[in-house]
C-alpha cells in the first residue's frame, strides 16, 4: 500500500470510529440513567408518601407529589400520639440502638486493630492458622450462632439487655475488623516496627504512637462497615432482646406489623426513613475516606 | 579494640539454613560491608546484630560483652533502613528525637542533640515537615539523623541507598563516607552493590548461601579472590576464567596443544599447590589484557575478536580463545579490528589460579 492510500484509509477509519464512539456513549448514559432511577425510585416513593396525609394516600397514586408538606407522620413516628398503652414510637428504641452501636463499633474496631497488628507485626508460630480460623468467622451465618450465643448470654446474665447486644455484635464483628486491619497493616513496612523497637518503643507504644496515627483510612472503613452492620441488624436484636431493650430495627418491625387499626403508610414510611438516616449520615460524613481507605495501600516510602 | 564479634553464628528459618557458622570480627572505627547476592543472608545477619532476630546457635559480642539476649534498644546500636522507615505521622523533629524520648533523656539534652545532628546533616530547615513532604535524599538524611542522635557504638545500615536514583545514590554514598570519616564510629553496612561496597568499606565480607566467602580489604577482594564465587561476583565485567590444565608449572589452556603459559612467578597460597597436575581455571581481569607489550611479564596470546561494546570511556571486547570466551577492556580511543586474530598480552603478575574441583584459590 502506498503512503497516500494508507492516509486515506486512516481518515475513513477515524471518521467511522468517531460515530461509533458517540453512539456507544449515548447508549451507556441511557443504561446508567435507567439503573439509577431503578435504585432511586423506592426512596422517592417513601419520601413522598411520608409527607402525605392518609386520605391523600388512599385516593392518589404512588408517584404524585404531596399537596402540601405534612410533618404529622414524622412526629407520630418519632414521638407517638401521646396516649397510653399500645402506642409504639421510635424515640426510645432509637436511643437503644445508639447505646448499642457506639460501644459495639468501638470495641470491635479496637480489638480488630489490635489483632491485625499482632497478626502482621508480631508474627508467631501458627499465626496463619489463627488468621484462617478468624476468617471462618466471616462466613458463619447469623443463624448458626443464635442458640449458643443465647446460652452464653444467659450464663453471663446479660440476656435481653443492651449490654448483651453490645457483646454479641462486638464478638461477631471481630473477624471482619481483623481482616480489614490485617490487610492494611500487612502493607506497612516491617522496618517501621524494627526502627521503633531499636528506638526503645514496646508493643503498645508502637501500636498507639506509630501505627494507630496512620490508620485513619482503615478505621473509617471499619467504622462504616460495623456501624451499618450493627445498626441494620434485625436478627440478633429480635432474638436477644425484646420489649424495652429492643433496638430500632425491631421496634420498626413491631410498629409496622402490630398496628391494630388501619395501616398508616405515611407513618410507616417516615419510621423507615428515620431508622435508615444514621447510616446515611455516617456515609456522607466519612464516605470520602471510605473510598480512599478501600483503595489505598499504606504510606509510601 | 574489637567492637563487634560474631562467633559460630547459625540461623534457620524453618528448615532453610540462612546462616551457617558465621565468624566475623570488626575493629573499632572500621567500616565493614556485608556484600552478596539477594538471599545470601546478609540482612538477616544485620538484623541479628541489631537484636531484631533471634539466634539459633552462636553468639554476638559488642565491646566484648555477649549481647545475644540483650534487647535491641540496649545494644548501643542504631540502624538505618532501606525504606528509611520514618514514622509517617511524626514530623522530622519528632522522628529524630523519638528514641531519646523513649529512653527518658532530659529535655535540654534532647534539644542539644537535635540541634547538633540537624545542623550536621543540614536538615535544620525541615524539622517541622512530615516525611511525606521530603524528597528521597532528605528522607535518607533524616533516617541517618535518627541514628546519629543516639550516639551509638555501632551503626547498622541495611541497603540504605538502594531506593535512591543513580545520581543521588552516588552523592549519598559520598556523604556516608564523609560522616564515617568525621565520626569514626564502627559501621556495619549491608548492600548488594559492589561499587558501594568497594568505595565505602575498609573491610568487605562477601557472603553467599549463608557462608562468608571472603572477608578482606577491598583491594585483596578485588585482586586476590579466595574462590571462584568471589572472582565472578566482583568486577564489572567479572574476572575471566579460562579452563585448562596445570602441568609442570605451566598452564595449558583447554583446546590448545602447544601453548604453555609459565606460572613460575605466581604466588601460591600453599607451595604444595604447585606440585601436582590438575584441572584449573586461570583468572584474569579484563583490564589486565593489553594490545601492546609494555612489560617483560606480559605474555603474548592470540585470540579472535568477536564483539565490541562501546561504553563511553572504554570498550569491552569479546574474544574467542580456543573456543573459550573472554573479555578485554580497552580505552575507547583504540581501534580494534573485528573478526581477526589479534596479538594480546596478559599481565602474569595479575592472574589468579583456581582449582577446578574445590573452586578455591591456589
Amino acid at each position: 500500500m502506498s503512503a497516500n492510500t494508507t492516509i486515506a484509509s486512516y481518515k475513513q477509519l477515524e471518521g467511522r470510529s468517531k460515530i461509533t464512539n458517540l453512539l456507544l456513549r449515548w447508549f451507556l448514559y441511557f443504561i446508567l440513567i435507567l439503573f439509577a432511577s431503578y435504585f432511586i425510585f423506592p426512596l422517592y416513593v417513601m419520601l413522598v408518601t411520608a409527607f402525605k396525609t392518609m386520605p391523600e394516600i388512599r385516593q392518589g397514586n404512588l408517584l404524585t407529589l404531596p399537596n402540601q408538606l405534612n410533618f404529622e407522620s414524622w412526629i407520630v413516628a418519632w414521638g407517638g400520639r401521646g396516649y397510653g398503652a399500645g402506642d409504639t414510637y421510635l424515640r426510645p428504641y432509637f436511643w437503644n440502638s445508639i447505646k448499642m452501636v457506639v460501644p459495639a463499633v468501638f470495641f470491635s474496631t479496637f480489638i480488630g486493630a489490635m489483632t491485625g497488628y499482632v497478626l502482621t507485626k508480631w508474627r508467631f508460630k501458627g499465626d496463619r492458622w489463627v488468621f484462617l480460623f478468624l476468617l471462618f468467622g466471616c462466613f458463619i451465618p447469623y443463624q448458626a450462632i443464635l442458640l449458643p450465643m443465647a446460652r452464653t448470654l444467659a450464663v453471663l446474665g446479660i440476656s435481653n439487655s443492651i449490654l448483651g447486644l453490645v457483646v454479641v455484635h462486638s464478638v461477631y464483628g471481630i473477624p471482619f475488623t481483623t481482616l480489614f486491619f490485617r490487610n492494611y497493616y500487612v502493607s506497612i513496612p516491617d522496618e517501621l516496627i524494627k526502627a521503633a523497637r531499636i528506638d526503645g518503643a514496646g508493643f503498645f507504644k508502637i501500636f498507639f504512637k506509630i501505627l494507630l496515627p496512620i490508620s485513619a483510612p482503615i478505621i473509617v472503613v471499619t467504622v462504616i462497615w460495623q456501624f451499618t452492620q450493627i445498626w441494620n441488624d434485625f436478627l440478633f436484636g429480635a432474638t436477644f432482646s425484646f420489649g424495652k431493650a429492643a433496638p430500632i430495627q425491631v421496634a420498626l418491625n413491631n410498629m409496622v406489623l402490630s398496628s391494630t387499626s388501619v395501616k398508616e403508610y405515611n407513618v410507616d414510611m417516615a419510621s423507615a426513613i428515620i431508622a435508615g438516616v444514621p447510616t446515611l449520615i455516617v456515609y456522607v460524613l466519612a464516605g470520602k475516606y471510605f473510598i480512599k481507605g478501600l483503595t489505598s495501600g499504606a504510606v509510601k516510602g | 579494640m574489637i567492637a563487634l564479634k560474631i562467633e559460630n553464628l547459625s540461623k534457620n528459618f524453618g528448615r532453610t539454613e540462612v546462616l551457617k557458622k558465621i565468624n566475623l570480627e570488626i575493629n573499632e572505627g572500621n567500616f565493614l560491608v556485608l556484600l552478596g547476592p539477594s538471599g545470601c543472608g546478609k540482612s538477616t545477619l544485620l538484623n541479628i546484630v541489631a537484636g531484631l532476630e533471634t539466634i539459633d546457635e552462636g553468639a554476638v559480642f559488642i565491646d566484648d560483652y555477649n549481647v545475644s539476649n540483650v534487647e535491641p534498644k540496649d545494644r548501643n546500636i542504631a540502624m538505618v533502613f532501606q525504606s528509611y522507615a520514618l514514622y509517617p505521622s511524626m514530623n522530622v523533629k519528632e522522628n529524630i528525637t523519638f528514641g531519646l524520648k523513649q529512653s527518658k533523656t532530659p529535655k535540654n539534652k534532647i534539644e542539644e542533640q537535635l540541634k547538633k545532628v540537624s545542623t550536621f546533616l543540614q536538615v535544620d530547615e525541615l524539622l517541622n515537615r512530615k516525611p511525606s513532604q521530603l524528597s528521597g535524599g532528605q528522607r535518607q538524611r533524616v533516617a541517618i539523623g535518627r541514628a546519629l542522635v543516639r550516639e551509638p557504638r555501632i551503626f547498622l545500615f541495611d541497603e540504605p541507598l538502594s531506593n535512591l536514583d543513580a545520581k543521588l545514590r552516588v552523592e549519598m554514598r559520598r556523604e556516608i563516607k564523609k560522616i564515617h570519616k568525621k565520626l569514626k564510629t564502627t559501621v556495619v553496612y549491608v548492600t548488594h552493590d559492589q561499587t558501594e561496597a568497594m568505595s565505602l568499606g575498609t573491610n568487605i565480607a562477601i557472603m553467599n548461601h549463608g557462608v562468608i566467602q571472603q572477608c578482606d580489604t577491598p583491594k585483596n577482594i578485588y585482586n586476590k579472590p579466595h574462590n571462584i564465587f568471589v572472582a565472578d561476583f566482583i568486577g564489572a565485567p567479572p574476572m575471566n576464567l579460562i579452563q585448562g590444565n596445570f602441568i609442570n608449572g605451566n598452564f595449558i589452556p583447554n583446546g590448545s596443544s602447544n601453548i604453555k603459559i609459565p606460572l613460575d612467578k605466581y604466588d601460591f597460597k600453599d607451595s604444595n599447590n604447585s606440585k601436582n597436575e590438575k584441572s584449573i581455571y586461570l583468572g584474569i581481569r579484563p583490564e589486565h589484557i593489553y594490545i601492546d607489550k609494555n612489560n617483560s611479564d606480559y605474555f603474548q596470546i592470540s585470540a579472535k575478536s568477536e564483539l565490541v561494546e562501546y561504553i563511553g570511556h572504554e570498550q569491552i571486547v569479546t574474544f574467542n580463545y580456543f573456543e573459550q570466551q573472554f573479555l578485554g577492556k580497552f580505552p575507547s580511543t583504540l581501534d580494534i579490528n573485528m573478526d581477526k586474530n589479534l596479538k594480546l598480552y596478559i599481565d602474569l603478575n595479575q592472574i589468579s589460579l583456581f582449582d577446578k574441583n574445590t573452586k578455591e584459590r591456589l
